[in-house]
C-alpha cells in the first residue's frame, strides 16, 4: 500500500516519537507513505468555533492528497475524525463542495473526495493484515497487560467513520494480541480521554482523564495503549501534571502503539522514541521474549 | 561639498537611528513579566549574557549559526529555492559592492596598492555585482507582484525598499553608461593623465578612444585611417591603459551606453553624467539614512535574532534578557512571508477575513501594539483572535530565516490580551490544549480568570436560565434556529427529539457531576429540545455547550436519530458568532 502520510500539528511539535515509530513500523511492513509538506491543519480544532473554516482546512487537505491521488494515512484520532467528517459532507453537498473549491482555486486545488481517509491502525489491521504482522514479529510479548484506548473520533459517529463496531470494537485489541500481549476488557475503554477540554476546563478533563486510569488500572493494566496524540499527551503529560497538582498518581503508562509494535518486531528502540515519553516506558521491554 | 554634506547628514541620521533603535530593545516591554524590570537591568543582563555565552563552548553554536544561517542562508534554502537566489544575489552583491566599491577609498584602496575604479578585476566586478543585485531585485519583483504565492502580502515597506535598490542600481548603470561616452570626461582624462591640452593634441587618441572605448566626440566619426589609430594606441599605451581597462569589461555600462551612443553628445552637454551622479549617489545615502528604520535595518537585525535564539532558552534564560531578545525580534521580521506560506491555519484567512491569521501579518500589528501604537479596541481584538487562531505547531518559527521564536511570540502577546481582560471566545475550544499544557508558565490566578472571563462573556445576555420560575415567552423564540437556517442537514435533525434523554443518561460530562444541572444548566436532551422549540437563549446560556467533550456518545446512540454532537457544535458556532458580534458593538 502507499499513502500519504498527515501529521496534523501536534505530532510533530510535540509527539516526534509518534511519527518516528509510525514510519518505522510502516516501513517495516512494506506500506510506503508519501510526504506532502503542503499539508496543513486538519480543521478540528475549529469545530467549536468555525465549521465552515474547520471544513475548508480539512478539504485542503484532502485536495492535496488527490492531486497526489493518494489515500491519507493519519496518526491522529481527531485529525481522522474532522477529515473523514469534511471527506463524507464534501460527497454528500455539492452546494458545500462548490463553495470550498471557489477558495481552493485560487492556488491550483480541487476536492472532490474521491481518496479515502484511513487511520494509522486502519491501515495496520486492513491493508497490512494482521496475519502480516504476526509473520513478522520477532520478539512477542509474554505476560503483558495492555488496556486499549479507542479513542472517540476514530468510532464515533460509526456511520461516517466505519472504523469498527463503535459498541463492541475488537481491532485494536487484535492488533495488540497480533504482538503477543493480552489485551485486557475494561470498563471505561471507549469513554473520551478528557484532551478536547484541556485549557477550557482542566478541571473536568483531568476528572475524566482520572476516570479512565483508574478503570484501565483496576482491570490490572501494565499500559494503556493509544493511537492518537491528543490521547497520548492526556495520559502521559497530564497525568503527570495530575500527579503534581492533585496528588494522585496512577501508575499507568501510556505507550503508542507504534511503539508497542515496533519492539515486538525488532526495531531498534531509539526509533521508536522509547525513551521520549514523558512517563517513562522503557521497562515494556523486560516482557519481550529473549 | 554637497557631496560631503549629504555624506555626513545622512551618517548621522543612520547613527542617531541606529543608537534609537538598539535603545527601544531595552525599553520596549513585550510581555506580561517584563513590565517590571527597568532598561537599565536590561542592559545589564544582556552584556552579562553576551560575555558568558562568548566564553562558553556556546561560541561554537554561534559560529555554526553564522556561516550556515546568516551566510549561507540555509533555511531560506530549504523552503524556496526562488527565493534564496533571489536573496543570496541581493545582499551578496549588495555587501560587495559596499565593501568593494562604496568604500574603495577606505578598503579596495588599502588592499590593493594599484587600485582604481576603472581598471580590471574592478571595472568587471563592479558591473558583476551590480547584475547580481539587479538579478536579485527582479527575482523578488517576480516573487512578490507576478508569481504572487497564495496569501503572501506586500506592504509599501517592501515596495520602498525594491525601489530603492532600483534607484541606486539604474542610476549606477546609467551613469557608468554615459560617462563611458561623454567626450568631456574622456577630455579631462586625457588633460590629466595625457597632458594633451589642444583639441588637434588629442585627435589621435580621440580617434583611438572614440574607435575602441566607446566615446562620442563632435567631430571625429569612424574609420579613421590606420596611422591614426596607431598614433593614438601609442599615446594610450603610455599614458592611460596603466589605470583604464577596456569599458567593454563593464558591461552594463558598455551596454547602456552602446545603446545610447546617437544622443551621447546631448547627454554629455546637458551634463546628465553629473546629474546621475547626484541621484546616484543621494540614493545610496537616502538608504543608509533610511536603513535604521526600513526594512534593510534587518541586516543587522536578523543575524542578531538567529544569534541570540541559537543560545537561549525561555526555561532557562534571564526574564530580562528574554524580554530584550523579543523587543529585537519584532525588528528582526523583515516581513518575506516565509512563516505565512508554511501557517498550518493560513488557509483559514479565505473563510474569516482577519489579515492577524497570517503569522506574518501579525507580526506587523504586534510590532504596532508594543508600539504603542494600536488604534482602537476592534484592532486588538482582531490581532487577539489572530494570534488565539493557532495550532502552535512551531511551522512558523521552525522556517523563519531571521530564527525569531515566533511561537513563543504569540503565546507572550495571547497572555498580555488576556491581562488586558479582553475575553477569547477561541479560548473555547482545542486550540487551548496548547494553553492548557503550558500552564505551569503561567501565573494560576491569571490562568484560571481568563477562562471564567471568556465564559462569563459567552454566556452573557441570556438571563432565561436563571429565571426558572418565570414563564418563558413566546418571543423569546428565534427562527435561525427552528426553520433550520443551520449550516448542516444533520444539525436540523433536533427536531426529530422526543425528550427520551438517552443522550444525556450517556454523557460522561453529566455522570461526572452530582448535580449536573447545577454545573452544566440545560443538559443535552433539554438542549435538544430548546432547540427544536427554537428557544436560542436557553441553549446558548447552558455550561453544558462548553463542556461537551464532543465524544459522540450521545449522537451514536440517539434512537431518534439525531446528530447531537453535531447540533451542539453548531450552537457552539453561533454562540461565538453571536458573542463577537456583541463584543464589536461594545466596542
Amino acid at each position: 500500500m502507499k499513502g500519504a502520510l498527515f501529521l496534523g500539528c501536534t505530532i510533530p511539535a510535540r509527539l516526534p516519537q509518534y511519527e518516528s515509530s509510525s514510519r518505522a513500523v510502516l516501513g517495516r511492513l512494506g506500506v510506503e507513505l508519501v510526504d506532502i509538506r503542503e499539508f496543513n491543519c486538519c480543521g478540528y480544532p475549529l469545530r467549536n468555533t468555525d465549521l465552515k473554516a474547520a471544513l475548508l482546512c480539512a478539504a485542503r487537505n484532502l485536495a492535496l492528497a488527490e492531486r497526489e491521488n493518494l489515500d491519507m494515512v493519519v496518526l491522529c484520532k481527531c485529525g481522522f475524525g474532522m477529515l473523514k467528517h469534511a471527506h463524507h459532507r464534501i460527497k454528500d453537498d455539492t452546494l458545500l463542495r462548490e463553495d470550498i473549491n471557489r477558495r481552493l482555486t485560487k492556488e491550483g486545488l480541487e476536492v472532490s473526495a474521491d481518496t479515502e481517509v484511513k487511520h494509522l491502525l486502519s491501515v495496520l489491521y486492513h491493508d497490512v493484515g494482521v496475519d502480516t504482522i504476526r509473520e513478522q514479529i520477532t520478539r512477542p510479548y509474554g505476560e503483558l497487560k495492555i488496556a486499549t484506548h479507542y479513542g472517540c473520533h476514530a468510532l464515533r459517529p460509526s456511520e461516517i467513520l466505519h472504523f469498527d463496531d463503535p459498541v463492541n470494537p475488537t481491532l485494536f485489541d487484535t492488533l495488540v494480541e497480533a504482538t503477543g500481549a493480552e489485551s485486557i476488557h475494561w470498563q471505561a475503554r471507549l469513554d473520551c480521554c478528557g484532551a478536547p477540554l484541556l485549557g477550557s476546563n482542566d478541571d473536568l478533563s483531568m476528572d475524566l482523564t482520572e476516570k479512565k486510569l483508574a478503570s484501565a488500572q483496576q482491570a490490572g493494566a501494565d499500559y494503556l495503549c493509544v493511537g492518537c496524540p491528543y490521547c497520548h499527551i492526556q495520559f502521559d503529560t497530564v497525568q503527570r501534571m495530575i500527579h503534581r497538582e492533585r496528588g494522585r498518581n496512577h501508575l499507568l503508562p501510556p505507550i503508542l502503539y507504534p511503539q508497542l509494535l515496533g519492539l515486538s518486531l525488532g526495531i531498534d528502540r531509539e526509533m521508536l522514541g522509547l525513551g521520549m515519553n514523558q512517563i517513562d516506558i522503557t521497562s515494556v521491554e523486560k516482557f519481550l521474549s529473549a | 561639498m554637497f557631496y560631503d554634506i549629504s555624506l555626513y547628514s545622512s551618517l548621522a541620521i543612520f547613527a542617531l537611528g541606529f543608537l534609537y533603535k538598539v535603545s527601544t530593545w531595552f525599553a520596549l516591554k513585550p510581555s506580561v513579566d517584563s513590565k517590571t524590570i527597568p532598561p537599565a537591568q536590561r542592559v545589564a543582563s544582556a552584556l552579562k549574557g553576551i560575555i558568558s555565552t562568548v566564553a562558553s563552548p556556546k561560541i561554537l553554536t554561534l559560529i555554526k549559526v553564522f556561516l550556515l544561517d546568516i551566510v549561507l542562508q540555509r533555511k531560506v534554502l530549504k523552503e524556496d529555492a526562488l527565493r534564496w537566489s533571489a536573496h543570496l544575489l541581493l545582499y551578496g552583491g549588495f555587501m560587495l559592492l559596499v565593501l568593494m566599491h562604496a568604500l574603495d577609498k577606505v578598503i579596495t584602496a588599502a588592499l590593493f596598492a594599484d587600485y582604481s575604479s576603472t581598471i580590471n578585476p574592478f571595472m568587471f566586478l563592479r558591473d558583476l555585482f551590480g547584475l547580481f543585485m539587479v538579478v536579485g531585485v527582479c527575482l523578488a519583483v517576480y516573487r512578490r507582484f507576478i508569481l504572487r504565492a497564495p496569501r503572501l502580502t506586500t506592504t509599501p515597506r517592501d515596495s520602498y525598499a525594491l525601489l530603492l535598490l532600483a534607484l541606486v542600481m539604474v542610476s549606477g548603470f546609467l551613469l557608468e553608461g554615459t560617462k563611458i561616452g561623454s567626450y568631456s570626461r574622456y577630455q579631462g582624462m586625457a588633460r590629466e593623465y595625457a597632458g594633451l591640452e589642444e583639441e588637434e593634441e588629442m585627435k589621435p587618441l580621440t580617434a583611438f578612444w572614440v574607435a575602441n572605448f566607446g566615446t562620442v566626440a563632435p567631430d571625429l566619426k569612424e574609420p579613421f585611417e590606420a596611422e591614426l589609430l596607431e598614433a593614438g594606441r601609442e599615446i594610450h599605451e603610455m599614458s592611460c591603459a596603466g589605470c583604464h581597462s577596456r569599458p567593454q569589461w563593464a558591461f552594463g555600462g558598455y551596454s547602456v551606453a552602446s545603446v545610447s551612443r546617437g544622443i551621447a553628445l546631448g547627454l554629455d552637454r546637458a551634463g546628465i553624467p553629473t546629474l546621475l551622479w547626484y541621484l546616484h549617489f543621494l540614493a545610496c545615502f537616502m538608504g543608509l539614512a533610511y536603513l535604521p528604520f526600513s526594512k534593510f535595518f534587518h541586516i543587522i537585525t536578523s543575524p542578531l535574532s538567529l544569534l541570540a535564539n541559537s543560545v537561549m532558552d525561555r526555561r532557562v534564560s534571564e526574564p530580562a534578557n528574554i524580554a530584550t531578545r523579543q523587543a529585537l525580534e519584532l525588528d528582526a521580521c523583515m516581513h518575506c512571508g516565509q512563516c505565512t506560506s508554511r501557517c498550518s491555519v493560513g488557509i483559514v484567512f479565505e473563510q474569516r477575513a482577519n489579515v492577524n491569521i497570517l503569522p506574518s501579518e501579525r507580526m506587523q500589528s504586534l510590532k504596532g501594539v508594543v508600539w504603542g501604537r494600536h488604534g482602537d479596541e476592534e484592532e486588538l481584538r482582531l490581532l487577539f483572535d489572530g494570534a488565539y487562531l493557532c495550532t502552535n505547531c512551531h511551522r512558523c518559527t521552525d522556517v523563519c530565516p531571521a530564527g525569531i521564536n515566533l511561537e513563543e511570540l504569540w503565546f507572550t502577546v495571547r497572555e498580555e490580551l488576556f491581562q488586558r481582560h479582553y475575553p477569547e471566545f477561541l479560548a473555547l475550544s482545542p486550540l487551548s490544549f496548547y494553553r492548557g499544557l503550558m500552564r505551569q508558565d503561567i501565573a494560576e490566578g491569571d490562568y484560571r480568570e481568563a477562562l471564567v472571563r471568556t465564559r462569563e462573556a459567552v454566556t452573557s445576555g441570556y438571563e432565561l436560565l436563571k429565571a426558572q420560575d418565570r414563564p418563558i415567552e413566546l418571543a423569546a423564540t428565534e427562527r435561525e434556529l427552528s426553520t433550520g437556517l443551520l449550516f448542516s442537514d444533520q444539525a436540523r435533525t433536533f427536531r426529530g427529539c422526543f425528550g427520551c434523554q438517552t443522550c444525556t443518561n450517556v454523557c460522561p460530562v453529566v455522570a461526572n457531576y452530582e448535580n449536573p444541572k447545577e454545573i452544566l444548566g440545560m443538559l443535552p436532551h433539554q438542549i435538544m429540545y430548546a432547540a427544536g422549540l427554537g428557544i436560542r437563549d436557553l441553549a446558548f446560556g447552558s455550561g453544558m455547550l462548553w463542556d461537551c467533550v464532543t465524544c459522540y456518545q450521545c449522537q451514536e446512540q440517539c434512537p431518534q436519530g439525531v446528530k447531537v454532537t453535531e447540533v451542539l457544535y453548531e450552537l457552539k458556532n453561533l454562540a461565538i458568532h453571536h458573542g463577537q458580534e456583541r463584543q464589536r458593538f461594545k466596542g
